[in-house]
């Protein structure tokens, strides 16, 4: 076990090599009830969502989710989320060690009619992940609502008895579902799951983290901060700068058209060794970057990470030296994702 | 992973950092106790020294690596590294399935013998693991 937000998290319940190999071919479930949910209902509640978050929630209808993000106004990010509109109301799925951090800021700018409402303590989550998750689901399923969602959709409905919000969305890059029901109803959905023929291996917090570093997705705390911008960390794409009315979006606007001194790159080691967060990336032999993320890939047997280099350094394909405990190690920049898979079926 | 049963061999002797050594002809064969490995958890990288490098008792001689973290690997006497195992930079986890054996790390030519009679025996590092 070990310590993450406040949580007594499970680093792995086999080995972290053998839970990620099991998601990528077949599937795995991970208990992240750690993650946040608040609520934000009432007649001003996509009024004062779109001011708050950068990606345009005018683009979800009920029963869809999208990435987002929430950012202060000089563009740092407060936290990276998943805003889900449901027929009454949005559902934001955040990062554990931020609740009180979204919780407050939106609490402070919502406008009149927009009510907010934190339902972390009372609902926990699941995630089923992997190509084998709608076989897993389909015996415990009241009906075949889940295995017509398409990528990030929402919906409702019973899973071993218990009710549920199943979305079709995830952490890891393969396709899969996250189910989020009442606090209490989580373990008779995790002993059934454990039960079904082609039963999910259990797993832990290290194959969450090297699955999503071999997607490069980024994660809060390690490549994302308040000290960092959405278009430092290559999510521009998250960001709805031509619409342009949420928190923080003239500093990116500014940031799209000047460029930033820093970008976020996808690497990996062309020869032997494991990056680690912290470590210098060097260029032309002198500290030019931090990295702030890395593992040794289970997938492909590389160490791989991700870095904040200067940004003529973050294009694809680039060489970087990164300094492993004073061994330069040669690296080069990537695209995401490191290893060909699609969380979309 | 089959991961292997604690056990603490008579015939070896023990370093405070968790290392072993075997007497093996003229030469000793060092690696890691059960106990590290099982501290250190999956162990996924190993940087060894390189044969001929001379390495000196209680200092670092190379690293293990982990999911979880980097370890230095103590040498438990000094000496000339003269063979480094191979099928721990294949399958590193062979560490953590046979620590004593098919996962032994270096091969070394002792500089001086009588420095492996500060180290502990079974009963002796058993006792020190007691009190940890």
């Amino acid at each position: 076990m070990g310590g993450f937000a406040g949580w007594d998290m499970p680093l792995y319940y086999s080995t972290a090599s053998a839970e990620h190999r099991a998601v990528r071919a077949t599937c795995g479930l991970f208990d992240v009830s750690h993650m946040g949910q608040l609520e934000v209902s009432g007649p001003a509640a996509r009024e004062g969502l779109s001011r708050a978050l950068t990606n345009d929630l005018s683009a979800i209808g009920p029963g869809q989710g999208q990435y987002t993000l929430l950012c202060q106004d000089d563009g740092g990010v407060i936290d990276d989320l998943i805003v889900y509109a449901l027929p009454d109301r949005y559902l934001l799925v955040v990062n554990a060690s931020n609740i009180a951090a979204c919780r407050d800021w939106l609490a402070e700018r919502l406008p009149d009619g927009a009510e907010l409402a934190d339902r972390s303590p009372e609902v926990a989550m699941l995630a089923l992940q992997g190509p084998g998750w709608a076989d897993a689901l389909r015996p415990l399923a009241a009906t075949p609502l889940a295995f017509s969602l398409d990528y990030f959709d929402i919906g409702e409905d019973v899973i071993a008895g218990v009710p549920c919000l199943i979305a079709r969305t995830g952490y890891t890059g393969e396709p899969g579902v996250e189910l989020m029901c009442p606090w209490d109803g989580a373990p008779a959905i995790w002993d059934a799951l454990m039960a079904v023929e082609g039963a999910p291996a259990p797993a832990g917090l290290v194959a969450r983290d090297t699955l999503r570093l071999e997607m490069g997705y980024p994660l809060y705390g390690q490549e994302l901060s308040r000290e960092r911008t959405p278009i430092e960390a290559g999510l521009k794409w998250a960001c709805d700068i031509a619409g342009g009315g949420f928190t923080g979006a003239e500093v990116m606007r500014r940031q799209v058209e000047e460029g930033t001194a820093d970008r976020l790159a996808v690497f990996r080691l062309t020869e032997p060794g494991i990056p680690r967060a912290g470590q210098d990336v060097l260029i032309g032999g002198r500290p030019a970057g931090t990295v702030t993320s890395g593992t040794l890939s289970p997938s492909l047997d590389v160490g791989i990470g991700m870095a904040y280099v200067p940004s003529a350094s973050a294009a694809p394909d680039t060489d970087l030296v990164i300094d492993v405990r004073g061994k330069p190690k040669a690296a080069r920049t990537a695209r995401r994702p490191l290893v060909a898979t699609s969380p979309k079926e | 992973m089959a991961a292997a049963d604690e056990s603490y061999p008579a015939d070896l002797r023990y370093h405070p950092e968790h290392d072993w050594v075997r007497a093996d002809g003229d030469e000793h064969v060092f690696g890691i106790t059960w106990y590290a490995q099982d501290a250190l958890g999956e162990v996924v990288y190993y940087d060894p020294p390189k044969v001929g490098d001379t390495i000196t008792k209680d200092a670092p001689y190379g690293e293990l690596e982990s999911v979880k973290a980097v370890s230095d690997i103590f040498a438990p006497a000094s000496g000339e590294v003269t063979a480094v195992n191979p099928a721990v930079n294949d399958r590193p986890e062979v560490v953590n399935e046979d620590p004593y054996g098919a996962g032994w790390l270096v091969r070394v030519k002792l500089s001086d013998p009588s420095e492996l009679d500060s180290l502990m025996d079974e009963p002796a590092y058993r006792a020190y693991l007691a009190g940890l």
